[in-house]
């Protein structure tokens, strides 16, 4: 059976996702996502970034382009790589819709957290493989900062 | 030269470069000069009728531009050109 990849991500950082969608139900959050990838993909900081879905914001969302330029300069600036993005399912299970499968891009991790009536029930990582579907990564989540 | 700052997503086309310099006078120039220099880039950048694909936003500096009625924008050494891919989702299809 094949293995599941895996990403690496601080306690820090889960929680600082949790928290972003909690605070944002019943409308989706999204986020960057930055650390490193040698041998290993480590995530090391999340960053907010406004959900900019003209309208409903409950079942969509979307990051200005100019957020997104941004946010590659701040990983060049502080020697990180930008490495995907987070958002919330509010009240959907953590699995990618075909709409997020259709928007995504390749090597980024998309990080999705499903929210229950307010609280965080599951979090998931999935990543396109060469055929454009998504394949989920093994979340692997460490208490220390220090990676 | 201009630069073009090539996003995380693409570099796995670019030898993991993070940025190129090209010596082209426009835009779009700049960026035909990249792919021919990266062609398992081209698919990623443009469409079957060689635009730059919807999803994929360009900017010269802090300013989008359309790169369909403005590729011909002229650009300079210090010139810098950013590809900035389109990010969105959502809960139901």
């Amino acid at each position: 059976m094949k293995r599941m990849p895996e990403v690496t991500i601080t306690q820090e950082v889960s929680d600082f996702m949790e928290k972003h969608a909690e605070e944002t139900y019943n409308n989706e959050c999204c986020g960057f996502l930055y650390g490193h990838e040698n041998d290993a993909r480590k995530i090391t900081l999340a960053q907010r970034v406004e959900n900019t879905k003209d309208g409903d914001k409950r079942r969509r969302f979307k990051i200005d382009p100019d957020d997104y330029r941004k946010a590659e300069l701040f990983a060049v600036q502080n020697n990180l790589d930008l490495l995907g993005v987070y958002h919330s399912h509010p009240d959907h299970p953590a699995r990618p819709s075909e709409h997020d499968r259709k928007q995504a891009v390749p090597f980024f991790s998309y990080i999705i957290l499903s929210v229950m009536s307010g609280k965080t029930a599951a979090i998931t990582s999935w990543q396109l493989n060469d055929d454009h579907q998504f394949e989920e990564e093994e979340i692997k989540t460490l208490q220390t900062k220090s990676l | 030269m201009a630069k073009i700052i090539i996003p995380t997503p693409l570099r796995k086309f670019t030898d993991r470069s993070n940025s190129f310099e090209t010596s082209s006078n426009t835009v779009v120039k700049s960026l035909e000069n990249l792919v021919e220099e990266y062609p398992d880039l081209k698919k990623h950048l443009f469409d079957d009728e060689d635009n730059v694909r919807s999803f994929i936003k360009i900017y010269v500096g802090d300013d989008e531009i359309d790169p369909l009625n403005n590729g011909e924008t002229s650009v300079d050494e210090d010139t810098i050109i950013s590809i900035v891919p389109a990010i969105a989702g959502g809960s139901i299809n």
